[in-house]
Order: C-alpha cells, then sequence, then structure tokens
C-alpha cells in the first residue's frame, strides 16, 4: 500500500460539531444590551444636543482652532524630536559632562507637570515681554519686543516641547542601544566618524524602534496641546471655551471637540503606518497591519465568536 | 627598500585589571599574509583592533607603514591624533569581521558604496562602478540589490569582503571569517581571500582553517594567553611544532 491510497480514506474537510461557549453568549447580551441603552440615551436625550454639535463643527473660529493645534502640535514635536535627538546622543557621550548635563534635563523636565511648565513660561513671557539674544551674562544683540499673541503660543510651545525633548530622549537612547555594537565597528572600521556613523548607519537602524513610539507621542501631543489653553493660545479647546461661554451648550461642544481630536488622531495613526512601513526596510519582521486591515480582523473575529458555526465565511 | 607593513613591538593591551596583550612583537611585510592561531580569548581579535586603533594600547609601540597607529611622536611625547586623523588611517586598513557587520537597511552595492563616498569624498558614479567589479569579482553580480537578509552566509561575507575592498586598502584584517559559517559556505570565502592574497593584498587572518593557512599564509603565529608562542612557516609550525602549547592546541584543530 502506498502512501498515496491511504491518504485517499479521508479527503473530505472535517466538519465538526462545534464547541459550545454559553459564556460568552451572555457576555454578549450584556455587551449588546449595555451599547443599545447607551445608543438610545445618545439619541433621545436632548442634552446631546447633536444640532449644536453639527452646527458649530465646521464653524470658523473652531477651524482656526484646529489650524492652530496642528501648527502647535507640528512645532512641538519638531523641538522635542530635535532636542530628544540631540539630548540622547549626548547621554551616551563618552564627555561626562555632556551625559551629566542631558541626565539633568531629562531629569527635571520628566519630574515637573507639563501643565505646571506651560503655566511656568506663560508666567515668564508676561513678565518679561522682551525677548534678547546675545553672549551670555554679556551684551544683547538682538533686542526684540513680543506683542502678547506670539508670546502665549511660544510660552506654550516651550513648554510643550522641552517637556517632549526629556521623554523623546529617552526614546531614542532606546533605540540607539538596541542597534548592534558589531555596526559601530565595522563603520568605524571603515574610517566613519563618531558623527558620519550615527547618522548614515545607527539612527536608520534605530528608527525601527524608535518610529512606533513617536506615533504614540504626536497623538499623545495633540490632545497635549488642549493645555494650551492656560496660556490663552487660541486652539480647538480655547475656542470651544468661547464659544460655551456664549452659548452655555456645554454638553455639545465638548462633544464636538473630542470628535475632532479623535478624527485627527485616526489621521496621525495612519499615517504611522506608513512611516512604519518606510523603516521596516532589510528587516524580516511581518509588516504592520494597515488601520483597515485591522478594523476588518477584528470584525471578522467578532463575527466568528456568536456565531461559531459560521467560521469559515468569518475571513 | 620598503619597510615592514606592520610592526609590532612589545605591544601591551590590558582591560582594567586582566592584561590581554602581554608583549606582542611581530613585523608583517608588504605582500604577506600572516595568519595567525590560537584559542579561543587568547587576545587575537584584540591585536587586530589595536592596529586600526578600536582598542588604544597601554604600551609598546604599533606602526603601519611606519606609521605610529593612533599618536604622534612629538618633543619625545606621544600626542593622541584628532578623532579625523585616526579615521583617515583607518580607511586604509580593511576589516572583515566574524559575524559580517553589513549594514541591513543597506543592499549589497549600497553597502559597499557607503563609506568611500561618505569618508573618502569620492565621486558617486566612480565609487559605484569600481563596487560592481568587486562584487563581480567576488561572484555576486547577481546580487547587487539584495539585502543582506536575502543573502547567504556565504554571500554576505563575500559582500563584506567587498566593501572593505572599495575603501581601496593597503592591508586587509580578517578575525576568523569564516567560522560563523556552515561549512559547505566555508569554502567560497576562502577562495575569494586566495585570490586576494594572490593579487599581492598584504592581510592577517585569524583563521582555525589549518589548510588555508597551509597553503595561503606565508607565515604562521601560534598566539596563546597574549603571547606569541610560536612563528614561521606554516608548512614547519604545522608539522613540527617545537613549542607544547603549539602541539596541543594544533591537535585539538587538525
Ligand atoms: N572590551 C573588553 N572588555 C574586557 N575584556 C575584554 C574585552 N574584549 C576582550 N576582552 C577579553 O580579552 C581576552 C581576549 O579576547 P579576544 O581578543 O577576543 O580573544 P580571541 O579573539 O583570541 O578569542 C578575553 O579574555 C576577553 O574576555
Ligand atoms: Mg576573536
Amino acid at each position: 500500500m502506498t502512501i498515496n491510497e491511504r491518504e485517499g480514506h479521508h479527503p473530505e474537510e472535517i466538519r465538526a460539531v462545534p464547541l459550545r461557549h454559553p459564556g460568552r453568549w451572555v457576555a454578549t447580551a450584556v455587551v449588546l444590551v449595555l451599547v443599545a441603552m447607551l445608543v438610545h440615551d445618545m439619541v433621545t436625550n436632548p442634552r446631546f444636543g447633536w444640532g449644536i454639535v453639527g452646527q458649530y463643527f465646521l464653524s470658523s473660529p473652531i477651524l482656526h482652532g484646529v489650524g492652530v493645534t496642528l501648527e502647535l502640535t507640528v512645532a512641538a514635536m519638531a523641538l522635542g524630536i530635535a532636542l530628544g535627538v540631540a539630548l540622547a546622543i549626548m547621554r551616551l557621550s563618552p564627555n561626562p559632562i555632556l551625559s551629566g548635563a542631558s541626565w539633568l534635563y531629562i531629569w527635571f523636565f520628566r519630574g515637573t507637570p507639563v501643565f505646571v511648565q506651560i503655566l511656568f513660561w506663560y508666567a515668564i513671557s508676561a513678565l518679561q515681554p522682551t525677548v534678547g539674544l546675545g553672549v551670555p551674562f554679556g551684551p544683547e544683540f538682538v533686542h526684540a519686543l513680543s506683542n502678547n499673541l506670539v508670546t502665549s503660543f511660544i510660552a506654550a510651545l516651550l513648554g510643550l516641547g522641552l517637556n517632549e525633548g526629556a521623554y523623546y530622549a529617552e526614546i531614542v537612547r532606546a533605540g540607539i542601544l538596541s542597534v548592534d555594537h558589531g555596526q559601530v565597528e565595522a563603520a568605524q572600521s571603515l574610517g566613519m566618524r563618531r558623527a558620519q556613523l550615527m547618522r548614515k548607519i545607527v539612527l536608520p537602524q534605530a528608527m525601527r524602534v524608535i518610529v512606533p513610539p513617536t506615533g504614540n507621542e504626536t497623538i499623545s501631543m495633540l490632545k497635549n496641546t488642549s493645555l494650551a489653553v492656560a496660556a490663552v493660545v487660541g486652539e480647538l479647546l480655547y475656542q470651544t471655551q468661547n464659544i460655551i461661554a456664549r452659548t452655555y451648550e456645554t454638553v455639545p461642544l465638548y462633544i464636538m471637540a473630542s470628535l475632532w481630536y479623535l478624527a485627527l488622531t485616526t489621521v496621525l495613526t495612519i499615517g504611522q503606518y506608513y512611516v512604519e512601513r518606510h523603516y521596516a526596510r532589510g528587516t524580516s519582521y511581518a509588516l504592520a497591519l494597515t488601520p483597515f486591515q485591522r478594523v476588518r480582523r477584528n470584525l471578522s473575529t467578532l463575527r466568528r465568536i456568536p456565531f461559531a458555526t459560521t467560521s469559515a465565511e468569518g475571513r | 627598500m620598503a619597510g615592514p607593513m606592520v610592526r609590532a613591538e612589545a605591544v601591551h593591551k590590558r582591560y582594567g585589571l586582566l592584561e590581554v596583550l602581554k608583549g606582542i612583537t611581530l613585523e608583517v611585510a608588504p605582500r604577506e599574509v600572516m595568519c595567525l592561531l590560537g584559542p579561543s580569548g587568547s587576545g587575537k581579535s584584540t591585536f587586530l583592533r589595536c592596529i586600526n586603533h578600536l582598542e588604544r594600547i597601554n604600551s609598546g609601540r604599533l606602526y603601519v607603514d611606519g606609521t605610529l597607529v593612533g599618536y604622534e611622536e612629538r618633543g619625545g611625547r606621544l600626542h593622541e591624533l584628532p578623532e579625523r586623523e585616526v579615521c583617515r588611517r583607518r580607511t586604509e586598513i580593511g576589516m572583515v569581521f566574524q559575524r559580517f557587520n553589513l549594514f541591513p537597511h543597506m543592499t549589497a552595492l549600497e553597502n559597499a558604496v557607503a563609506a568611500p563616498v561618505l569618508v573618502k569624498k569620492e565621486p558617486r558614479a566612480v565609487v559605484t562602478e569600481r563596487a560592481r567589479k568587486l562584487l563581480d569579482r567576488v561572484g555576486l553580480s547577481g546580487k547587487i540589490d539584495a539585502y543582506p537578509n536575502q543573502l547567504s552566509g556565504g554571500q554576505q561575507q563575500r559582500v563584506a569582503i567587498a566593501r572593505a575592498l572599495a575603501m581601496e586598502p593597503k592591508l586587509m584584517l580578517f578575525d576568523e571569517p569564516t567560522s560563523a559559517l556552515d561549512p559547505e559556505l566555508v569554502g567560497e570565502v576562502l577562495d575569494v581571500m586566495r585570490q586576494l592574497a594572490e593579487e599581492g593584498m598584504t592581510m592577517i587572518v585569524v583563521t582555525h582553517e589549518i589548510g588555508f593557512a597551509r597553503e595561503v599564509g606565508d607565515t604562521l603565529v601560534f598566539m596563546d594567553e597574549g603571547v606569541v608562542v610560536e612563528a614561521g612557516a606554516p608548512r614547519e609550525v604545522i608539522a613540527n611544532p617545537r613549542e607544547e602549547r603549539t602541539k596541543a592546541f594544533l591537535s585539538k584543530v587538525l
């Protein structure tokens, strides 16, 4: 008897009686009832004021606020990333003064609340409305009178960006440390200097470790820009509160602001995926799923759990 | 008459309290192939790393092509060289590692092109042309656009050799280039090295491949516990080792 003949005994696909999961049915029922109650309340309770949400969602002060929120996010992240890379490289430097200074910076800015930092810079900008550039302790070369609006934006930018630099430094440092030391040796043996091998060899490889938390940090930053309200920056939350002060429609307007934040973070999540793909070159790691694939996969598993018998069609 | 390519005079190297090199004295002539043998931990890698100043020596003198490694002697004192100068001198010395250490985010061609463009500021087109020829010479003309993780160990090591050669070095250091390879891939790497030796490259090769040392090596140096135990013509040393330690080691690897 050959192996082929033996294979012929059970050619049909297995269709076993699926195992029943009564616990899952109960849990599913509870969740569905809760969701139904929530949706019912959201639709019928007039306090949600969906009409008002729609009315202000695309109004010009809100759109302006969204613009300022985005500007502040981009500027503070840029500052944070530049600072973070510099601090991480300093921290790993053989020079004890440089690594000590970096350690001190991170210790200080991680150890104090961002909100307090923003208030602090705002207080400074209010106290000292001129900005000077010159020799430390010596004469100033450039002397500028900053108007009130610019200083409050810069106060928020400094508060958010300097704080971000401290966190980002640790992310970059972890990325640099994840690169095999053999890479550094190979680059050195080819005559590359420290700065060159950092830029061309180490950082590009560290990006694989750095990019995913950068996405998280950017999303965090986008939401944390709402703290800039304390420095009187005209971002999304400030504009929302302005409208609330006029109309007293508190709940609908906070819902509207939340929907804006949700929409913006969703866009960032999608962007993160494509950046990660770019830095996966030359690695054998499976590519991360796109957000769409993730949603589809979650839906299909959801469908599969209560109706286990149709699992074959679930994908 | 050209002087030696490498001259070591009583080179000592310590890591903390651990003395790894305890006075290495040897010479490598231009076009010579020196094979360095010795048990694990005897300081062979450390010695190679001292030659291109990846490690600094604690005492003694080390010269490459007549120039002191890592320092400059002025007014009877040694002065440390600036990073720029240390790096310039490393460009003249190629190094091949046991674990290849190819840059994983670059293709084979990019691996070979990167350093000459970045470090020696040569035009990219010129370097690319040279790198293509080198990859062709090591038998990888079909793998130019492959990333390291798409190559076998033997192919990766040949790319690593081409990458080092793209800098046009006058000395090549090999640190157990075949030790991380599956047995059937060792030959293809040794063939490339043999060819390089025939073309007159000066080479120091740390290896456990006795056959290669006997056929390609001009001299064989046996190191143990940080000292040179025995040196001579490879056939002599392998056939009639004089020292007990050499005999014991050879009986294990042969
Ligand atoms: N960076 C280092 N710090 C401390 N000890 C080291 C370092 N590198 C090598 N050593 C020690 O030096 C000795 C010689 O190492 P190595 O030169 O790698 O030997 P080999 O290449 O002959 O096997 C070993 O005992 C090793 O543990
Ligand atoms: Mg070694």
